[in-house]
């Protein structure tokens, strides 16, 4: 049978940047469906429009997530993407592989599906992209017989994803490697089997610069960061300024104005309690500066993108907690907010919307949390405060 | 045969896929280095050294593609890789004389190498007309075409800050893209298409009332369906989410709009989120020349004149808004107000402005 011309799609194939048609393209030759698949995605080039239609609901057994059903609204002219469903596949902590590892999922994934991924879906799983309703279950068998399983979709905890960490980062203030695998696997149940309201995101950076933008993609968002005063190496300090760097300039764009260069001594001077940790000045002089001691992590909440009541970066509900495996205190804290939300959540009510419904002081209560200023950018303005019964004299 | 798969297994252990360097020296990392765009080295508390080089990948690979970085990966690299939250892919060297070999073979065949420090970062993106049912615009596309304009960008590393570009194809947001220095983001501009039949069919009435953030839907229990009313919608789609019923896909309506200034980094300044500065360009398969362009234009300007360190919001905080739209040559129109439940506090109280 003559190929189908796909005259859009080739203006994409040119151009420096690697073409993702031409990726399409590679399986194309042995797969027929991604030749479908190519010629559905012309049509909607053509069309200007999408040509998939809502999942139903299709999975593997023991599991109600990792899949995610989707059917093409033009099944009869594509047969072959008639069913093209993704499967989530957990990724190693911090997206390492051996080659060994990624040969493994490379064939299994050309055996039963369009050999089509993203090796960083939105949520951090690797996307194993276009299958049909019949492959799904032998191909995850053979995932599991090779070790690896599958991540979070629907109202689930999603799969958690970390920073590269101490694995290859000098700021990293605590494991966010093994913190993350560690909650991977302590809630397996959570993330295979959805019981939520709605779903559950869980990203770890290891330092302020929050490299997994993690204040921005999760509902708890944690991110490490130190409580006592940034180590100094003046040899080093010296050793910059030798090499011309522009120190002064540099400290300058300190946001507290607590840091400053001694030009005669070649010494850098922080005043560390008005340091605010924000890491510019680490970031730009790391062979000088370093993070402190005393390291551990800023556990925020509520963090969502704008469906449905506005995107909310998550908001500071311990200022500093330390981080080291068995992790109980941070388990114990998070297994209190899923029951408070659960308990209170309306359908598809993400835990930062549930407390802006309730209140945040509702929440630190219910939840057994202590108010505390660097919760809060200002306090309040307005004079509706409430009391709780007990703070008020009962006249009856 | 029949052997029940076992459940629960979780992912392979992190541990078991780290390169020799790296266990070695886990949690022992003392400074890093920009060697030159694209190359990073770090070095251990006890002297060893690191070298990343990261490539920049279309974020749809095929297995093809993967199977070749794990060929390079052996060649050059003990065996292992990494990829990134920003789809690149790097390549872990302890020996810095292949350093170049490596990326002339991996430029040779036009995966390009860059991205590091104050660069361009490869874009992230959704699926788009790929694979997702709600695109208001394609994601790959677009990404594609934004990148082959840019791409001398990604290769430098002399920008005044790091620039993250980011692209969602709906409200959804998939890629929560609602931080970036500056986001792509697909829109819908008109109403859901009610099908009765499929509503009636497919859909929980009383959940599809309570999806919609304005109370626009209400039930129509004559035809088993609802109504939606039309001055109250803003085509978020969250109805069409829990009920294909309500189409939301308008091919001549929907298109990019695209905010700036955003970032998640604590660095200087803390996370922020971007604003709207163009509230509608049409969709243009296949090259989307009016969005590679305004988005150029966007970038140009920055790189122009912010100040060495500036993030893109950083320096519009710096100038004002108003400078921006001048600067920019884009006019401010009501769209850019926000009239949604948080709009007050965007609203200035003050005689402080510029002309
Ligand atoms: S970390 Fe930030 S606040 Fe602290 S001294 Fe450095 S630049 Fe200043
Ligand atoms: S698109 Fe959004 S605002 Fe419009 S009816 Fe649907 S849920 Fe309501």
């Amino acid at each position: 049978m003559a190929k189908k011309k796909r005259p859009l799609l080739d203006q994409l194939k040119e151009g420096k940047y690697p073409s993702f048609v031409k990726e399409m393209e590679k399986m194309a030759e042995k797969k027929p469906a991604v030749e479908d698949h190519l010629n559905l995605l012309e049509r909607s080039y053509e069309d200007k429009t999408v040509h998939w239609k809502h999942g139903g609901i299709v999975g593997v057994r023991g599991y109600g997530g990792g899949v995610i059903g989707r059917y093409s609204d033009l099944g009869d002219e594509f047969p072959n993407v008639k069913e093209f469903h993704t499967m989530r596949v957990n990724q190693p902590s911090g997206w390492f592989y051996s080659t060994e590892t990624l040969r493994k999922l490379c064939d299994i994934w050309e055996k039963h599906g369009s050999g089509i991924t993203n090796m960083h879906g939105a949520t951090g799983d690797a996307i194993l992209l276009g299958t049909t309703t019949e492959h799904l279950q032998p191909c995850f068998d053979d995932l599991s017989a090779n070790g690896f399983d599958l991540g979070g979709s629907g109202s689930d905890l999603r799969t958690p994803s970390a920073c590269v960490g101490p694995a290859r980062c000098e700021h990293a203030c605590f494991d966010s490697l093994d913190l993350c695998n560690h909650l991977t696997q302590e809630y397996q149940d959570e993330l295979h089997r959805p019981m939520w309201p709605y779903k559950f995101k869980i990203k770890i950076s290891a330092c302020p610069n929050d490299c997994v933008s993690s204040i921005a993609r999760a509902d708890m968002s944690i991110i490490g960061t130190w409580r006592d005063e940034i180590r100094v190496d003046q040899d080093m300090v010296k050793e910059y300024a030798n090499n011309g760097k522009d120190i002064e300039g540099i400290l300058a764009s300190c946001p507290t104005d607590c840091i400053s260069y001694d030009t005669e001594k070649k010494e850098i001077n922080i005043d560390n309690e008005n340091c605010v940790r924000c890491m510019h000045c680490i970031n730009k002089l790391p062979k000088a500066l370093r993070v402190g001691k005393e390291k551990g992590a800023t556990i925020l909440l509520g963090g969502k993108a704008p469906i449905v009541q506005s995107a909310f970066l998550s908001w500071v509900i311990v200022p500093f907690m330390k981080l080291e495996s068995p992790y109980d205190e941070l388990k114990d804290l998070l297994e209190r907010i899923w029951d408070w939300w659960d308990e209170h959540a309306k359908v598809r009510e993400r835990v930062g919307e549930l407390i802006y419904r309730k209140g945040m002081r509702v929440f630190l209560k219910e939840v057994g949390l202590e108010p505390d200023a660097r919760m809060v950018k200002y306090p309040r303005a307005n004079p509706y405060i409430f009391w709780w019964p007990e703070e008020v004299q009962q006249n009856d | 045969m029949t052997n029940v798969a076992k459940t629960d297994i979780g992912p392979p252990l992190y541990k078991d896929q780290l390169p020799e360097i790296i266990k070695n020296n886990y949690g022992q990392w003392k400074y890093h280095e920009h060697v030159k765009p694209g190359v990073l080295k770090h070095v251990a508390e006890n002297g060893d050294e690191l070298y990343t080089v990261r490539v920049g990948s279309p974020r749809l690979l095929s297995v093809e593609t993967l199977r070749w970085f794990a060929d390079l990966a052996d060649k050059y690299c003990d065996g292992h890789l990494r990829f990134t939250s920003r789809h690149n892919v790097e390549f872990l060297l302890t020996d810095a004389s292949k350093i170049d070999a490596l990326i002339e073979e991996v430029e040779a065949e036009g995966w390009p190498v860059g991205g590091t420090g104050n660069s361009l970062k490869n874009l992230i993106h959704t699926q788009g007309w790929i694979h997702c049912h709600s695109a208001a615009i394609d994601a790959s596309g677009i990404v594609k075409s934004v990148m082959d304009d840019l791409y001398d960008y990604f290769k430098k590393d002399d920008l005044p800050a790091k620039l993250k570009i980011s692209l969602a194809c709906c409200l959804n947001m998939c890629g929560a893209v609602h931080c970036s220095d500056i986001a792509i983001l697909g829109i819908h501009r008109t109403v859901p298409k009610i099908n009765d039949e499929e509503v009636s069919k497919a859909c929980e009435i009383p959940n599809v009332v309570a999806s919609c953030p304005t109370g626009a839907i209400r039930p129509n229990p004559k035809k088993k369906s609802v109504t939606i009313n039309e001055e109250k919608c803003m085509y978020c789609g969250n109805c069409f989410t829990v009920c294909p019923g309500l189409k939301i896909m308008d091919p001549d309506n929907d298109g990019v709009a695209i905010f700036v200034g955003g970032k998640t980094s604590n660095a200087r300044s803390g996370p922020r989120f971007s604003r709207l500065a163009i509230p509608f360009i049409p969709n243009e398969p296949p090259r989307w020349d009016s969005t590679v362009k305004a988005i150029r234009n966007l970038v140009e300007l920055w790189v122009e004149n912010a100040r060495p360190g500036e993030r893109y919001g950083e320096w519009i905080e710096r100038i004002g808004w108003e400078k921006f739209f001048d600067m920019a040559g884009l006019p401010f129109t009501d769209k850019h107000i926000d009239d949604f439940i948080f709009s007050v506090p965007t609203f200035r109280s003050t005689t402080q402005f510029k002309y």
